[in-house]
């Protein structure tokens, strides 16, 4: 009996729940103040400026593609992890981000099927097939991008962006890249610093996409390396056909300012799983996004090339990695 | 502002600063301005055999035996390896096994109060209080100085808890120039060096003077974070007219470690694998140097120390003077208790300290404080994907690639994590600390370290 007790009090104790006391090893404090979430919704804080304009720009038509592809990205991220067998996570508001970023990179008048099958191929190939955030060697938006952009490129192509018989202003003129590549026409500057010209949704505003671009860095969501670095760039090669053309700095200030470079520089190529991880490597990764943003502008049948410069510089970047080990303290 | 920065470190040809770290709150108000108190001598001490880096001193008492304040109970016998006292007067109950927070079990030396002992203030100035030497008097041989440091069985108190004779001593082979004194403490919480810098600078200039005599250093600086002001000024006080020198540098985690520090003050890049003698620098904790000079002046071996208590789940906080051996019960008791959210119990600071769970732990030498944490300070998240934001390697303080190490120890991929140098790693925790996806970095490198280590003893 006293042994049956006993054992009774045994079982008891343990069934005790687990002591106010635990132990781990350290360090066993963190930083509270910045997760991967805060990461995200800090990116999301610093498109609204993009997508503010792109409201003000496009009216009706931005709007439908910022549903369309958040509400795809969304939908994608729930069904394909699900497919993957993990937890079903948009608390960590990455596919919101593929989202927004997917459809201010389309082009206005774009039709709804294909941001909808960008958005599924952003999310599904280009993330979750990899096995989700951080294990994507691509930027997703761009994958689903460039998808849509090479299957339908008579809808995503040149003609997307004009449309008459609206009511939006910007969207009967031609966009500043394809004027320059076709009409060799270069659109005023101050013009293309506030934005009001036709071009892809979230790029057309240099001002809107360099606060949200500084927000990012100064918060460090975003490195500041890539985007000197791929300005940097863009600038250098840019002066050569300037001064060879004497355009006197009109045409370095196109290149900057009149396509993707400011949106793709600050909120593409800054996406922390593709790009490298040390200092000195995402300074060689802007250089060489800004280098082949310039290649393709300038040699290749496509008037921009941002999306194009990003995923192949994607590519590289494990390579990037394995260059730049930094030296270790004390390491001769 | 800007001006102080420039002017800071004028003398030195470091900037004050060292490559990346982290700014944790300092947290160092809880205990920052209790003065330190003598608690009462304990009915029992439990002395481990081990309580430095090296070999285990030998027990030369046996059960029953009396022993008085300061009698050499074990002996260090390897060269790496230090003496043990008793901090009271007694009688050696039994040799037993206790468990020292980081987990290792050890035979201990359990000793029972009995007879009369030196209490309060007779304590306090007996350890760190009363009048001290500015010079080293000539008669003093660095040699003598070193054996008198090797008798009193002192380690470094900063947490390391390496033996002091070893760094401190004549050596043909290695010139030392400078004696960098260390009174950082960089960890959050920790308030015991600060407070014996404020209270008791006359010890600490006495015994950087000796140990520069030792280890025939011509120069002797003082490291301070610009976060403890007043231990600045008592500092540069008491070395008026001497030739110590006193480094102000940035508040920075971990401005404290030796490799880090060295940069900091002398611009100096200890090799890997090496040692800060390496660099013709010796380097030693405030309060360690404070027990060199008890040791070698006043002739009384390492018995006492100082330990800060402090965070939001001990009822009051304080700085105290202990005996060693005494258990963490008896000072959490002292301290009014754990208040009612008290989560986590950390024997040294919340960055590199150890949680345990089991209060009969006693205090050893290496433990330079006890910080109790609450639930809410505790950070509980669930790991998700590295998404490479390269944070981790922003706030390396040794410039590794934590991240890649971490995922490398993970996969036991062993010659990839040394390829990247994961044995340069001293732990710090920055990585953790900053890492957004909650990734538990520096406790993975901490196992690919252990597994590499086992690796080359095969």
């Amino acid at each position: 009996m006293i042994k049956a007790a006993e054992r009774q009090q045994t079982v008891t104790t343990k069934d005790i729940p687990s002591p106010e006391i635990h132990v781990a090893p350290s360090p066993h404090l963190g930083n509270t103040h910045f997760s991967t979430r805060r990461m995200m919704i800090d990116v999301l804080i610093a498109l609204v400026p993009a997508m503010g304009m792109a409201l003000y720009l496009f009216r009706e038509y931005a709007l439908r593609q910022l549903l369309i592809g958040i509400g795809a990205c969304l939908v994608s991220e729930l069904i394909f992890v699900r497919l993957r067998g993990t937890n079903v996570s948009l608390k960590d508001c990455s596919a919101a981000v593929t989202g927004v970023i997917l459809a201010l990179s389309m082009p206005p008048t774009a039709p709804w099927y294909a941001t909808a099958i960008a958005a599924v191929v952003a999310i599904g190939l280009g993330k979750i097939l990899f096995g989700g955030l951080g294990m994507n060697i691509f930027n997703p938006a761009m994958v689903g991008r460039a998808f849509v952009m090479i299957s339908f490129a008579g809808v995503m192509g040149a003609g997307a962006y004009e449309a008459t018989g609206t009511l939006v202003d910007a969207l009967s003129q031609a966009t500043p890249m394809n004027a320059f590549k076709q009409a060799g026409v270069l659109a005023p500057v101050p013009q293309l610093f506030w934005g009001l010209t036709n071009g892809s949704l979230g790029e057309t505003s240099a001002v809107a996409c360099l606060l949200g671009g500084i927000y990012l860095c100064v918060r460090r969501t975003a490195s500041w390396e890539i985007p000197v670095a791929m300005i940097a760039t863009v600038i250098v090669i840019a002066s050569i056909p300037d001064m060879a053309g004497y355009h006197g700095g009109r045409l370095i200030m196109h290149h900057v300012l009149g396509g993707a470079l400011l949106f793709g520089a600050f909120f593409i190529a800054t996406d922390p799983v593709g790009s490298p991880l040390t200092p000195k490597g995402k300074t060689i990764f802007g250089i060489g996004a800004g280098a082949l943003v310039m290649l393709l502008r300038l040699y290749s049948g496509y008037p921009e090339g941002v999306m194009f410069a990003v995923l192949l510089m994607n590519a590289v970047t494990p390579l990037i990695n394995r260059w730049t080990i930094p030296r270790t303290m004390g390491e001769y | 502002m800007v001006l102080m920065k420039l002017l800071r470190l004028k003398d030195f040809p470091g900037k004050g600063t060292f490559h990346n770290g982290i700014h944790p709150p300092d947290c160092k108000a809880f205990s920052r301005d209790r003065a330190i108190e003598v608690m009462p001598p304990p009915d029992r001490v439990v002395l481990p055999l081990l309580q430095n880096i090296g070999a285990p001193c030998e027990a030369i008492v046996k059960p029953k035996q009396e022993v008085t304040i300061g009698e050499i109970i074990g002996e260090g016998k390897a060269f790496v390896s230090a003496s043990l006292h008793s901090p009271i007067a007694g009688v050696v109950e039994k040799i037993g096994v206790c468990t020292l927070p980081n987990g290792r079990h050890l035979p201990a030396i359990f000793i029972k109060a009995k007879g009369e002992q030196i209490t309060g203030q007779a304590l306090y100035d007996d350890v760190i209080g009363g009048e001290w030497p500015k010079d080293c008097p000539a008669i003093y041989y660095p040699s003598t100085i070193a054996k008198a440091i090797h008798d009193s069985g002192i380690v470094g108190l900063g947490g390391a808890a390496f033996p002091t004779h070893v760094k401190v001593r004549p050596d043909d082979k290695k010139m030392i120039d400078t004696l960098m004194i260390n009174g950082c403490e960089c960890e959050p919480y920790l308030t015991n060096d600060y407070r014996v810098m404020i209270e008791a600078p006359g010890p600490i200039i006495a015994g950087a003077k000796h140990a520069a005599r030792a280890v025939s250093a011509k120069e002797i600086i003082i490291c301070i974070e610009d976060n403890k002001p007043k231990a600045i000024e008592a500092l540069r006080e008491e070395a008026q007219d001497t030739v110590i020198k006193i480094a102000v540098l940035e508040t920075k985690y971990p401005q404290g470690s030796e490799k880090q520090l060295i940069k900091a003050v002398l611009d100096l890049e200890v090799p890997l694998g090496g040692l800060p003698a390496d660099v013709g620098v010796a380097m030693s904790n405030v309060g360690t140097i404070a027990a060199v000079a008890r040791g070698v002046i006043r002739g009384k071996p390492l018995t006492h120390r100082v330990i800060s208590v402090s965070g939001g789940g001990i009822a009051k906080s304080k700085n105290l003077l202990v005996p060693i051996g005494i258990s963490m019960k008896a000072v959490i008791d002292y301290c009014g208790g754990l208040t009612e959210d008290a989560a986590r119990i950390i024997a040294g600071g919340p960055m590199m300290g150890f949680a345990f769970s089991n209060l009969e732990t006693p205090v050893t030498k290496g433990t330079s404080g006890l910080t109790v944490l609450t639930h809410e300070d505790l950070r509980r998240e669930e790991e998700t994907n590295c998404v490479r934001c390269g944070r981790c390697v922003d706030v390396c303080p040794m410039q590794l690639v934590p991240t890649k190490i971490a995922m490398a120890s993970r996969h036991g991929n062993l010659s990839l994590a040394q390829r990247y140098n994961i044995l340069a790693c001293f732990e710090c925790g920055c990585c953790t600390y900053s890492c957004p996806a909650h990734i538990k970095l520096v406790q993975l490198i901490r196992m690919g370290k252990a597994m590499v280590m086992a690796g080359r003893k095969k």
